[in-house]
């Protein structure tokens, strides 16, 4: 599970009413290395909730990410760099997503989350 | 944009990852490829951004789906979603035989994407559960949940397609395969009510089962044709709302040909 996916995800489990950010707990994070596309990385910056990004980032080990940034940044390579890499490179392939309201864990095994919701959850 | 000359890619069978509790592709999941495929020059244009498949399988279909756009140069974020953990194993294989990618979840439907990811997904894949079935069977373990559709095989459809209408973006396309049995038309008009038009993509019939692959977009006339319509039938009697009804019949534009629009 990469770190865009994380900031889709939230806890929707019967009357949680602030799901998101799920906390991420780390046991195994792999990197694999993708082409940089700008363009995706630009559009995608509107839509990502960054402070929730740079807490998950530093969850996974990489403290690299500023804790606030703003459309301007998107100038910088260096800044690019970085936000591609955590945003993409990294993978989340073992540990588990927590409700931040229930500290309900949802499981990530071999980089798949598993978010099904028990009966009386729902 | 420059089209390169070599065949369309699409996932090879050989290739394609099994289990005994997954469906393997067959003749729905080959025609919702074809249907990707004919519609191939628009998708190039249409340049989505995030593809997601509710229903994974094997991973057929998402995997044919991010060749054919990687091929071109186009590089989008895809999610495919299933019920059942095994399908995810076996897409998650299917794809990393053919060098692509896709996040995969094991959710029910959308589950758990759908507050963060409204309104962000450019094309919509659904190969659904649409085997009329009894309605215990659907949402069942293992492979069941994969064609048990309940009532005239819609329980699951008529699930997906809310679903579909909140996680698809402005210029959002959905395609989702049916069978007769399911009631196409009236799928198509549901999704009229939503805003939607929408085309048969590819028609065909198997010894079993008669297939529709049905194409739907968000069209702001057909937004506006419905609220006049709902305005009219709100303001005539009740007297007069079966005279205004069947004076639309004729021109209620649910199966529009091709040739009328690019799409």
């Amino acid at each position: 599970m990469r770190l865009l996916t994380h900031n889709m995800l939230s806890s929707n489990i019967k009357g949680v009413t602030n799901g998101f950010p799920l906390r991420i707990e780390a046991e195994k994070v792999v990197e694999k290395v993708v082409e940089m596309n700008a363009d995706f990385l630009k559009k995608m910056f509107e839509k990502i909730d960054w402070k929730a990004f740079a807490d998950a980032s530093r969850a996974m080990g990489y403290a690299e990410l500023p804790e606030e940034a703003d459309s301007s940044m998107l100038e910088s390579d260096e800044f690019l760099q970085r936000y591609h890499h955590a945003l993409l490179e990294l993978h989340l392939e073992e540990g588990a997503l927590i409700c931040p309201e229930t500290g309900r864990r949802f499981p990530v095994n071999k980089g798949i989350p598993n978010m099904l919701l028990h009966e009386d959850e729902v | 944009m420059a089209s390169s000359m070599l065949p369309p890619r699409t996932a090879q069978i050989r290739l394609v990852s099994s289990h005994k509790e997954v469906y393997e592709p067959d003749d729905d999941s080959f025609a919702l490829v074809d249907a990707l495929l004919a519609d191939r020059s628009n998708l190039l244009e249409h340049r989505p951004a995030l593809c997601m498949e509710i229903g994974c399988g094997s991973g057929y279909v998402i995997t044919s789906l991010a060749l054919m756009l990687e091929q071109e140069g186009l590089d989008a974020f895809y999610i495919a979603t299933d019920i059942n953990p095994y399908a995810l194993s076996v897409t998650h294989q299917t794809l990393e035989a053919h060098g692509v990618h896709a996040e995969l979840i094991n959710t029910n439907i959308a589950q758990g994407l759908e507050n963060r990811l409204s309104g962000l997904v450019d094309v919509i894949v659904v190969n659904p559960p649409y085997v009329p079935t009894p309605e215990d069977e659907v949402g069942a373990e293992g492979i069941t949940s994969s064609w048990a559709g309940g009532e005239n095989g819609r329980s699951v459809i008529d699930r997906i397609l809310p679903v579909a209408d909140h996680l698809l973006s402005e210029k959002g396309w959905l395609y989702l395969v049916t069978l007769t049995a399911n009631n196409p038309s009236e799928i198509c008009l549901l999704m009229r009510e939503k805003g939607y038009a929408s085309r048969i993509v590819i028609q065909r019939s198997t010894e079993e089962e008669s297939l529709h692959i049905i194409k739907f977009w968000r069209d702001f006339e057909t937004k506006e044709d419905e609220e006049k319509k709902k305005a009219m039938a709100d303001k005539s009697a009740s007297t007069g709302i079966m005279e205004y009804l069947l004076g639309q019949l004729p021109q209620l534009p649910f199966w529009r040909s091709s040739d009328s629009n690019n799409y």
